[in-house]
């Protein structure tokens, strides 16, 4: 059951993100261009997006269990850091040059596009790239 | 439809839709055969699905693919090391981070928005 809703959890986002025209990479360029023609539907996606889960969150903040009792695992660190920011800089350096964040990127990879397999591989390559040099050299653990 | 999935997550497995996070944890060889690994596969698996599956029940959307495979092995380098730095990406801070607003998430989502602006004009408007 849990597994199912898991899988069904996926698959609705992905179809989310299909239909949003999030894998579309020229509406997120268009959304990125604010000094040319832009196109604000990915903010209103955004937007759609976090109206629902906001309270998804709320009924978790309270009762601190899952709908089947189980504990909840969320991020705990609430400190500012100079690698969030950075990483988050370089992040969207990337993701205005393809049009392509994560999400998105397997979605299409999904539809069979060979660009965004190559996109998706790289992306692999820049993971692991961070996990074993950055974390290595700063002595960093994630 | 996009909180409908990240909704689904949270409050049936208690777990944040973080598909940068998700997918660097499964690439790593020492996690594929630990507890966590499940839950990540079948929600990676679905979301890569929804691509293999849409095609049946209505036509794709285009897809405009503008960038070189030069231009698209940066970005993906980029977004790849960018998103393990800043420990998200746009599902995980854009749209669930900023649901339970989080200041880390805020920060970060700022911050890509602002890069991705600024390499978007410079792209398509300085040259």
């Amino acid at each position: 059951m849990k597994n199912t809703i898991t899988f069904l959890a996926g698959l609705i986002f992905g179809l989310g993100l299909i239909v949003s025209g999030m894998t579309n990479p020229a509406n997120i360029i268009g959304f990125l261009d604010i000094a040319g023609n832009w196109n604000p539907s990915l903010a209103l996606v955004m937007v759609g997006g976090i109206s629902i889960t906001f309270f998804a969150f709320r009924y978790i903040a309270n009762k601190k269990l899952t709908l089947f009792d189980e504990p909840v695992h969320l991020p705990g660190t609430t400190q500012l850091s100079k690698e969030l920011v950075i990483g988050s800089l370089l992040f969207g350096v990337g993701w205005a040059l393809a049009g392509f964040c994560p999400g998105p990127a397997l979605v299409a990879l999904g539809t069979g596009s060979k660009q965004a397999g190559i996109f998706v591989l790289a992306m692999l390559v820049g993971m692991h790239g961070h996990d074993i040099f950055y974390t290595r050299l700063f002595n960093k653990a994630h | 439809m996009l909180g409908l999935g990240a909704s689904l997550l949270l409050l049936f497995n208690g777990k944040i839709a973080g598909i940068s996070g998700i997918f660097a944890y499964l690439i790593k060889p020492k996690n594929i055969f630990s507890e966590g690994a499940a839950w990540r596969a079948l929600f990676l698996i679905g979301l890569i699905s929804a691509g293999t599956i849409y095609p049946f029940i209505a036509v794709l959307p285009p897809a405009s693919i503008a960038a070189s495979n030069t231009t698209l092995i940066m970005a993906g380098l980029l977004v790849g090391f960018g998103s393990r730095m800043g420990s998200g990406c746009t599902s995980g801070h854009g749209i669930c981070g900023l649901s339970r607003l989080s200041l880390r998430s805020l920060v970060a989502t700022v911050s890509f928005m602002m890069a991705g602006f600024v390499t978007t004009y410079l792209t398509l408007h300085a040259s």
